[in-house]
């Protein structure tokens, strides 16, 4: 089977030869961010909805645990996982932005359009800061309703 | 395209025998996300998250639960689909069939744990139980 054998086949020269640019960036993230929804993402959706589903006091459990423990004598546990929560679910919505962004980037390059090499450095760089602010928006958002 | 033999063509299968299948549920279940976690996300928002009764209120729409439950088929497959080709990029030998056969529980044992809650959030008031006692 493929994968381990030695091959005399010539191989692509490997990723540090070439120089860097945006589009390698976005290449990446676009990996990076649809893996981490697909495992933490993921994840965390079907805690959360499992809790919905299972009455108010799994649900309080799954609040207490990721956002706010509303207990006078917060558990050190619970003060751990507040602050990881939120550090996680940070990183969910920029993952989301920035693989909804990108994605709809590979949408256009599989029409054929966007190659030229001014426009995909444009794209691919616009992609990246795009993701980034989305997601301070939101925070912005959310943190603004909170206090 | 290709100097394939005149059936390989035809079938339009290539040199993994699967042709563009993968590429083509990708990009698919890719648009059904598109809509389907931007309504996620929007709802988020918009809902009181800490009030319980609330949110389960919104989960047991019909609408919404008809949606959740497509969102998390064209969720789930779509990540099957990004997962199988970071396993392929990096994961050799045996050990790519077990992250394969993994891969493969994880996908259709989280769909069918997520559809199964949005059944139970729905048909919590039929069987006679308050939100969530079912």
């Amino acid at each position: 089977m493929a994968g381990n054998e030695p091959s005399a086949r010539p191989r692509a020269p490997h990723l540090q030869v070439y120089k860097w640019g945006p589009h390698m960036t976005a290449s990446i993230l676009h990996r990076v961010s649809g893996d981490g929804l697909a495992i933490v993402g993921a994840l965390m959706f079907l805690w959360w909805l499992g809790a919905l589903a299972s009455g108010p006091d799994a649900y309080a459990a799954f609040i207490a645990c990721v956002w706010r423990d509303p207990s006078p004598e917060i558990t050190l546990f619970h003060q751990v996982t507040n602050i990881l929560g939120k550090l996680v679910l940070v990183g969910l919505t920029w993952a989301f932005f920035q693989h909804l962004f990108s994605g709809l980037r590979h949408l256009l390059l599989d029409t054929g359009a966007g190659y030229e090499l001014k426009t995909n450095k444009l794209w691919a760089s616009v992609v990246v800061a795009a993701g980034v602010l989305a997601t301070a928006a939101t925070w912005i958002h959310i943190l603004a309703g909170t206090f | 395209m290709g100097n394939g033999t005149q059936l390989g063509k035809v079938r339009g299968l290539g040199a993994s025998h699967h042709g563009s299948h993968h590429w083509l549920q990708q990009r698919l279940t890719a648009l059904g996300n598109v809509l389907l976690v931007g309504f996620l996300v929007v709802s988020l928002l918009r809902l009181p998250l800490g009030d319980h009764g609330a949110v389960h209120r919104w989960a047991a729409n019909p609408t919404v639960a008809l949606a959740l439950v497509l969102l998390l088929v064209s969720v789930f497959w779509h990540l099957r689909l990004g997962l199988q080709v970071l396993i392929e990029d990096y994961v050799h030998g045996a050990a790519r069939l077990v992250a394969i056969v993994l891969l493969n529980f994880y996908a259709i044992g989280g769909a069918a744990f997520g559809i199964f809650a949005v059944v139970r959030i729905v048909l919590a008031p039929a069987a006679g139980l308050a939100p969530g006692g079912m």
